[in-house]
């Protein structure tokens, strides 16, 4: 018998724009607040096995055509890579810049590699965190023996 | 001196295996990057070796962050000696796994993996940080973790949970000891923390905190708790077996080594006795295996657990002749173990048996696989000039100088029965009459022995070149003597 989920269905859907809304306010908030890649990272994370639950992992593969591992491997390219910019201009590695800038419609709007970094991480929580919830959610294995 | 060139040996592995992941079935350019990534790896520690000798020790202050707030990077010339012989080890290995992983394995991720391997192990060698550690000890145990099962067959899967098990237990008692020390002290970076223990003199509490840190590292370098290496290290491919025989024990060594000259100094007679007493049971333990199974895999893998007894004798006697035996074993160690890991590979790959008594006279078939067999378990005894005869030689005078004779003496019969254990392989499988002609050999070597005497060759240059490599290995045997200077150079 198929269970019936149509307030989990209803509910989710709105409740899945409301935490990515959320995961982008963590983001955003962590340079100077609690929040940051990290956390934003797993947030996203749960909106999507949050998904995959009410629904299936074909419907979660369709909408979200994106190969997770491939998200989590760029993500920690990106990190490093931001940490490299230090020592272009012979500053350690990871060393950070910000500064601030008038921007048309936010007015003064402070700027930070870090924020770059931290896109990564969040990119590399998301990618791992995903995936492991998938791998094991899937019955069979690929390995070919 | 602020050197950027440290993050290097971390960095190139780590983003050389994150971008493999993203075309996982390519495998030509699977392993031109990984072997890319290691030989300039490789280039740039053997420049920072150089940078070291002649401008002293070199840190990273992470992100400008100065110590102790930040986390910093620290080459000395133990650990960057370390580095460089990783790196050799690891394109070496490398080069075998080429040609025996197999398809299925090397586009499920093994070259990332591996790479990731790298990253951690290197990593523990330079960072100065105590929680910087315990990351990377986590990032090349979890790349461990996927080796180990990488295959899926029901040995692996058997001994990967056990060595799964094992580690997160030891790993969880290495995260407890963070935080014993880090409530005690007020600070995580090894310099500092080796201020505040001298300062405030290290008392009952510190000293049980110590060892609770020797039981995570014997439980890696497999000093005395070694019940989960055996079955562990004779489970997966040959190539990634000789990886983890070769550094994963080692990096063990290393931190227990670093804690204990840098931090724990100061009570001797409780912790190093202890140490002694481990080491000196898990040599004799070590050779009751080595001697008495007839299983090629057991019997290396029980020389691991010799070695590791062996080399902390030499933090034991706690002398300059002692620290700089254990040093150039340690780099003597890591060679030799691949190669014989790599060597007892290609036998059973030929024979298809791990079994001694169903091998014989592949002395005909494989003249220069026998000789290379024969020179490494000369250079494991510590025939002079073979490159185990330095390290023992340092480690037993060492000893001797502090008066622990016992350990002393256990620490030269030991060479007999690795003498005796290995030249049992040598005489069975190489010896006698040749049973298989070279049509019935159930693999070839085709691409096998190449790396196995990149190896060897190494290993010769070590003892043959010792004259020229004791100058390095003396200079890092002082300073770990003397912790003012990494304290200096990290602190300023």
């Amino acid at each position: 018998m198929k269970p019936n989920d149509v307030i989990l269905r209803t509910v989710t859907k709105f409740a899945v724009v409301i935490i990515f809304t959320f995961s982008i306010f963590l983001f955003l908030n962590g340079h100077h607040n609690p929040g940051g890649g990290f956390i934003g990272g797993l947030s996203t994370a749960a909106a999507i096995v949050l998904l995959t639950l009410c629904y299936d992992l074909e419907t979660v593969r369709r909408t979200i055509p994106i190969d997770f591992k491939k998200l989590a491997a760029f993500g920690v390219l990106l990190a490093v890579g931001t940490g490299t910019l230090g020592p272009l201009f012979d500053l350690p590695f990871l060393t950070q810049a910000f500064g601030h800038i008038d921007l048309p419609v936010f007015g003064n709007t402070e700027w930070t590699t870090a924020l770059l970094f931290d896109t990564g991480v969040a990119f590399a929580v998301i990618g791992t965190a995903v995936n492991i919830i998938l791998t094991i959610s899937e019955d069979e294995s690929e390995w070919k023996r | 001196m602020m050197n950027n060139m440290l993050i290097l040996p971390v960095v190139l592995p780590l983003v050389a295996g994150m971008f493999l992941v993203l075309f996982p079935k390519k495998i030509l350019l699977q392993r031109a990057v990984s072997l890319l990534a290691l030989i300039l790896t490789g280039i740039f520690s053997v420049i920072l070796l150089k940078d070291v000798k002649e401008q002293g020790i070199q840190t990273l202050q992470l992100g400008g962050w100065e110590a102790p707030f930040g986390i910093s990077l620290v080459g000395d010339l133990f650990s960057i000696l370390l580095v460089v012989t990783t790196s050799i080890v690891a394109i070496c290995v490398l080069l075998y796994a080429f040609s025996s992983v197999g398809y299925e394995k090397e586009t499920h991720y093994f070259y990332p993996l591996y790479l990731f391997l790298i990253t951690g192990v290197l990593g523990s060698f330079l960072t100065g940080d105590l929680f910087n550690l315990y990351v990377f000890f986590e990032v090349f145990l979890i790349a461990s973790y996927a080796l180990i099962v990488l295959g899926g067959t029901r040995a692996q899967l058997r001994e990967s949970l056990k060595y799964i098990l094992i580690n997160v237990v030891s790993s969880a008692f290495f995260l407890l000891g963070v935080a014993y020390l880090y409530s005690v002290t007020g600070t995580l970076n090894l310099a500092h923390l080796s201020v505040r223990v001298a300062e405030a003199g290290q008392d009952g509490l510190l000293t049980t905190i110590s060892i609770l840190f020797l039981i995570v590292f014997g439980l890696k370098a497999g000093l005395f708790l070694f019940f989960w290496l055996p079955g562990s290290y004779s489970v997966p491919p040959t190539a990634i077996a000789a990886i983890f025989a070769a550094l994963l024990t080692k990096v063990g060594v290393y931190t227990a080594f670093r804690m204990f000259t840098l931090i724990f100094y100061h009570q001797p007679q409780i912790t190093h006795q202890l140490i002694g007493i481990l080491a000196a049971v898990t040599i004799i333990l070590g050779i009751m295996g080595a001697v008495g199974f007839w299983n090629l895999k057991k019997i290396l893998t029980y020389n691991v657990i010799i070695s590791i007894g062996f080399i902390f004798i030499g933090l034991v006697s706690f002398t300059e002749s002692g620290l700089s035996g254990s040093i150039y074993y340690l780099l003597h160690d890591i060679i030799i173990k691949a190669i014989i890991f790599l060597i007892g590979g290609v036998m059973i790959h030929l024979t298809g048996t791990s079994d001694l008594r169903s091998m014989s006279g592949l002395i005909r078939t494989h003249p220069s696989l026998g000789w290379m067999l024969f020179l490494a378990i000369f250079s494991m005894t510590g025939i002079p000039p073979l490159s185990g005869f330095i390290g023992k030689y340092f480690i037993t005078k060492g000893i001797f100088e502090a008066d622990s004779f016992l350990l002393g003496t256990i620490g030269l019969l030991s060479s007999l029965f690795i003498l005796y254990s290995m030249m049992k392989i040598f005489m069975n499988a190489f010896w006698g009459e040749t049973i298989l002609g070279e049509d019935e050999e159930k693999g070839t070597t085709k691409g096998l022995i190449l790396p196995i005497a990149l190896l060897t060759a190494v290993s010769l240059a070590l003892g043959i070149g010792a004259e020229v490599i004791y100058d390095y290995v003396a200079e890092a045997a002082q300073s770990l003597l003397d912790p003012e200077i990494y304290i200096r150079a990290v602190l300023k």
